[in-house]
């Protein structure tokens, strides 16, 4: 009833509102700005309502970008999490082992992505680099620059390299915090080591494991810089994914309109990806095996 | 079957945690193993169960050798201070478990598992997860875990530790009903005497690695063989006080004097040291015999329907138990009474010699 209202407070709110609206609202609403008018200068444009929309989704290049791209992020998730739960579980529990494992593994994820590409891009070179003169030396005939396979393999395996660790790092501290007597436990009542895996390791790292997905799912979504380094999207459109193609369209033709769009689809699909995924995920852990 | 430590120590880095213990424990008996944190407690049940090897000793079953033999051909149990069941399992699955791994068959297990809930009172849950349950619940379930599969050797590694107050009281009154028509061996570890005294059976006080005293459970709290026992074995620990004998009295070093009579009337000439619970001082006279000392009063502590006053005279610390809840002012002087005939006394290297007859039908002994 007589509710005693303070409107000081705002003025505490007033500094969030501030950074949100300037990191993320405003920018976004000039997206959607633009993809609906057709601009040619600041006095010149046209509102074009879901044209650009429907242009962008009847795309057949933009079908064989995102189709690249999921079977990319597929394969990035199959390799990185799997290797990262298997290398988590043989890493050393005490001694000196663990500082230096956790060195290690934590030197790729210190590497800009830029670097990381041009490292690769020698590294693969049949007449300089050391990995593509030996592949070539054992008789594959490997070319990232002309080669559409070799190029794809590339950009997925030096994925795997810069990002493995995460997932380990993320798996290895959710091992670390089971107790011990968990183990002990399973070990009067004689489980092998898959139940202690299956029924006690991978239950407990499930919080983690979400984590690493979600973050391995978005940034391999938009992926962008690794390929750009190595070849610039091709041989052909081979290593061209969503963000290369998008690049392409904005900087590269200055088709704001349509790039505009299609940032709102793309924006739209990884939310909704991860929303499924935590949501299930999540639900999936309530009610376990009922 | 009979449990037998032979000399067990048990060292790790240099360090001995376990220090030469030898115990036999009878089939179906109750054990209570009284210790405070780091005295070893856990050790020795990791060393029974089987799941470290003792540095020396033996461990004998029914007199065959058992030392080396795995955990999982011992037929041992275990329950935590920690919750420990299979997370993604739900109740059911938790408590069959042992058994689906020992091949039993279905309708079997079906049968066991539920007749187990139903001791435990948490036959209602059986297809929630564990993260559903509350504490309490999640440590019955635990505790079904263990006792679903009759072992002939159940270790409680303080499980009621993490509970609440009142499900404390709960399981440790249902917990020697539920094991008593069993012949498997219990033991159960804690910090409290309160604890050790409600569950009976015997009682293996230990110290620093070492056992001190091991007998029934009673037994040890009224005749504690050596200071370090009475220290344990009573909570807020025994009240000492450094001690003459001659001339026919006892003299404190805080300058009172105690006549030799009683159970202390055949004391030698010699240093003692005179210890008395907390629960055998009071603020009132309560007999003709009781001795009045001053003190000052340095933390009063009530608990429940109790007072523990801290008092402090001549370099000594003292806690008197108090009925009711009394409110003391810091630092004041306090007059309070000890009464001789509870004193126990013990000789220069810390073994009794004389303990206060036991209290036949009094509500204080605990």
């Amino acid at each position: 009833m007589n509710k005693i209202t303070n409107n000081k407070a705002w003025f505490l709110v007033l500094p969030v509102f501030f950074i949100v609206a300037i990191s993320a609202i405003i920018p976004l609403m000039t997206v959607v700005n633009y993809s609906v008018q057709d601009i040619f200068d600041p006095q010149t444009r046209f509102f074009v309502g879901t044209e650009w929309f429907e242009q962008v989704l009847g795309d057949s290049r933009l079908h064989d970008a995102l189709l690249r791209q999921i079977f990319y992020t597929l394969s990035v998730l199959f390799i990185e999490i799997p290797l990262g739960i298997a290398v988590a579980l043989t890493l050393p529990r005490k001694g000196w082992g663990v500082s230096a494992s956790m060195v290690l593994l934590a030197l790729p994820l210190l590497i800009p992505w830029n670097v990381v590409g041009t490292i690769w891009q020698i590294f693969g070179r049949a007449d300089i680099g050391l990995g593509g003169y030996v592949i070539n030396l054992m008789g594959i005939d490997y070319n990232y620059a002309q080669n559409p396979m070799d190029a794809w393999l590339t950009v997925l395996v030096m994925d795997v390299w810069h990002w493995t660790s995460l997932i380990v790092l993320l798996c290895y501290a959710g091992l670390r915090s089971i107790p011990d007597a968990y183990y002990q436990a399973a070990k009067i009542d004689g489980a092998s080591r898959w139940a202690v895996f299956r029924f006690i390791q991978l239950p407990k790292m499930q919080s983690v494991l979400v984590i690493g997905v979600l973050l391995r799912f978005m940034d391999s979504f938009m992926i962008y810089t690794e390929p750009f380094v190595l070849t610039g999207g091709g041989p052909g459109n081979a290593t061209t994914f969503l963000s290369q193609f998008l690049t392409r369209m904005a900087v590269g033709q200055f088709d704001l309109g349509p790039a505009a769009a299609f940032s709102l689809v793309y924006f739209l699909i990884i939310l909704l990806v991860c929303w499924v995924f935590y949501t299930v995920v999540m639900n999936a852990g309530k009610q376990g095996e009922q | 079957m009979t449990l037998t430590l032979e000399n067990i120590t048990k060292t790790v880095g240099g360090e001995t945690h376990i220090d030469d213990v030898s115990m036999t424990l009878e089939p179906g008996s109750f054990n209570v193993l009284l210790g405070r944190t780091l005295a070893g407690k856990t050790t020795l049940m990791r060393i029974m169960a089987g799941l470290e090897p003792p540095t020396k000793g033996r461990i004998l079953v029914d007199n065959a050798d058992v030392t080396g033999m795995a955990v999982q051909k011992r037929n041992v149990a275990m329950v935590y201070q920690q919750f420990i069941n299979y997370p993604s399992m739900n109740v059911f699955d938790n408590i069959a478990s042992p058994l689906k791994l020992q091949g039993v068959d279905k309708a079997e297990i079906e049968k066991r598992v539920r007749s187990t809930a139903e001791l435990m009172h948490i036959e209602h849950l059986l297809d929630r997860l564990p993260q559903e349950l509350s504490g309490g619940q999640q440590q019955r379930t635990a505790m079904a875990r263990a006792m679903v599969k009759d072992c002939k050797l159940l270790l409680l590694d303080e499980p009621l530790v993490n509970l609440d107050y009142k499900l404390r009281e709960e399981l440790r009154e249902e917990i020697p009903n539920l094991l008593a028509e069993r012949d498997t061996i219990v033991v159960y570890a804690t910090t409290e005497p309160m604890e050790a005294l409600l569950l009976g059976g015997k009682c293996a006080v230990m110290h620093e690695g070492r056992m001190t005293q091991f007998g029934p459970t009673t037994e040890v709290y009224h005749n504690p063989a050596s200071v370090k026992t009475g220290l344990i074995f009573s909570d807020p620990p025994i009240n000492l006080v450094e001690a003459e004998v001659r001339d026919g009295a006892i003299f404190m070093k805080s300058g009172h004097q105690v006549p030799l009579k009683g159970h202390l009337a055949n004391l030698s000439n010699g240093d003692y040291t005179l210890g008395i619970r907390a629960n055998h001082l009071s603020v009132d006279p309560t007999g003709d015999d009781t001795i009045a000392m001053q003190g000052q009063v340095e933390l009063a502590e009530i608990t429940g329907s109790e007072t523990f006053v801290h008092v402090h005279f001549n370099d000594v610390s003292w806690v008197i138990q108090e009925e009711g809840v009394h409110n003391p002012r810091l630092g004041e002087a306090t007059q309070f009474y000890v009464d001789p005939t509870r004193l126990f006394a013990f000789d220069a290297n810390g073994a009794l010699v004389a303990a206060p007859p036991v209290e036949i039908s009094n509500g204080k002994a605990a």
